[in-house]
């Protein structure tokens, strides 16, 4: 099934919602991965998880190294507070390119 | 929120224990919530090592009832334990590291044999935590390699690596330095703050308990001399809790009747 996606401009947005946890970090690994395979730029919409665990977490390093690999763009947008925190616990908010909205990323205003 | 006010996690109720007829535990009750970081503490004999066992499932109580994440652990299954426990991140207090396995793959151990992770989710996880406990590049060391702080971390990053709901530390500053014992302390804090976890901490420092507490229970002989907010503790007046804070060492009174009966056994 996965998670929602929508696009924006040349960005695929990859919508993660609730608790993503070990049960659900491979189902979405493997989406975001599919998508940067096929060289689309990713944006990974974080409002709505109220809980992300380190299964997870690694899974966006993982899509990290390959959008650099791959020479597309990658980054996390709208990001909650509880999956802020854990970034922050992983010393990842600086790794990873995060911003407000996706209008941040396209320029679009709204 | 205030973590005392949330559902319960571990629910306690008048536990007594022993170990060969020999009663440890007298009537415990104990209630830790959901995001607490709850420390029991006691001198040496108190029965706080007890009674963790008891928490973990590892023995059986004579009677009264326990029940962690919602089940009732006092007469549970093998294998009722056996999922329960998935849930748990136990901390021993010597780190408990396989001698034989690097330190990487004593901290992954868990993942390889509780989940379907790949070997590169598997891989950047155990770095992650190793990173998050200060223990960056020690990977490949072997654990007779790291001094007793570093062993300390990373039975923590072991206990961790699955993001349990609920963390033991049997006593984590144990033969710490100060300094080193105020950073382990500083990870507890944080995992509690980002990972959502409810923590258990047996231990006998009182700075470190102080430091981290929501709640303290102090156990005496056995019985639970006072449980409640470090300021609750600081302030009770019983002499028993108040020896313990101040280090005073409680003398046994002896009925030399008794007394006299122990020296000689059974013999009357």
């Amino acid at each position: 099934m996965g998670y929602p996606t929508s696009t924006d401009g040349t960005y695929t947005i990859v919508s993660l919602t609730g608790e993503v946890d070990l049960h659900c970090s491979p189902e979405a690994k493997k989406q975001i991965l599919g998508l940067l395979g096929e060289n689309k730029d990713v944006l990974i919409d974080l409002s709505a998880v109220e809980y992300i665990d380190s299964s997870a977490i690694a899974s966006l390093v993982e899509a990290l190294r390959m959008a650099k690999a791959n020479q597309v763009k990658f980054g996390l947008v709208s990001v909650s507070t509880p999956a802020m925190k854990v970034l922050q616990l992983a010393r990842l908010d600086k790794v990873f390119s995060i911003k407000d909205s996706v209008s941040d990323y396209t320029g679009k205003d709204g | 929120m205030n973590p005392t006010s949330n559902p319960p996690v571990i629910e306690i109720n008048n536990l007594v224990a022993g170990y060969g007829g020999r009663e440890i535990l007298h009537g415990v009750n104990l209630t830790v919530n959901e995001g607490e970081i709850f420390v029991i503490m006691g001198g040496s004999g108190s029965g706080k090592t007890t009674l963790l066992r008891h928490i973990l499932g590892l023995n059986t109580p004579t009677s009264g009832s326990v029940s962690v994440l919602g089940k009732n652990i006092t007469h549970a299954s093998r294998k009722e334990l056996y999922e329960l426990r998935k849930q748990f991140g136990v901390a021993f207090q010597s780190g408990a590291l396989f001698g034989s396995m690097t330190v990487g793959e004593n901290v992954q151990l868990p993942l390889r044999e509780h989940s379907r992770l790949d070997d590169a989710t598997i891989g950047i996880m155990t770095r992650m935590k190793l990173e998050m406990l200060n223990l960056a590049g020690f990977e490949d060391l072997m654990p007779s390699e790291l001094s007793g702080g570093m062993l300390k971390r990373a039975g923590l990053a072991r206990a961790v690596i699955m993001d349990p709901k609920l963390l033991f530390f049997d006593e984590p500053s144990a033969g710490l330095d100060p300094i080193v014992s105020a950073a382990l302390d500083e990870s507890i804090l944080m995992l509690r703050e980002a990972m959502r976890m409810s923590i258990v901490v047996v231990t006998h420092e009182l700075e470190s308990a102080f430091r981290i507490a929501d709640r303290i229970m102090i156990l005496f002989q056995g019985s639970v001399a006072i449980t409640g907010t470090p300021e609750e503790v600081r302030n009770c007046d019983d002499e028993r809790v108040q020896d313990f804070l101040n280090r005073r060492s409680v003398e046994e009174q002896l009925e030399p009747d008794e007394y006299l009966r122990r020296l000689t056994g059974h013999i009357q």
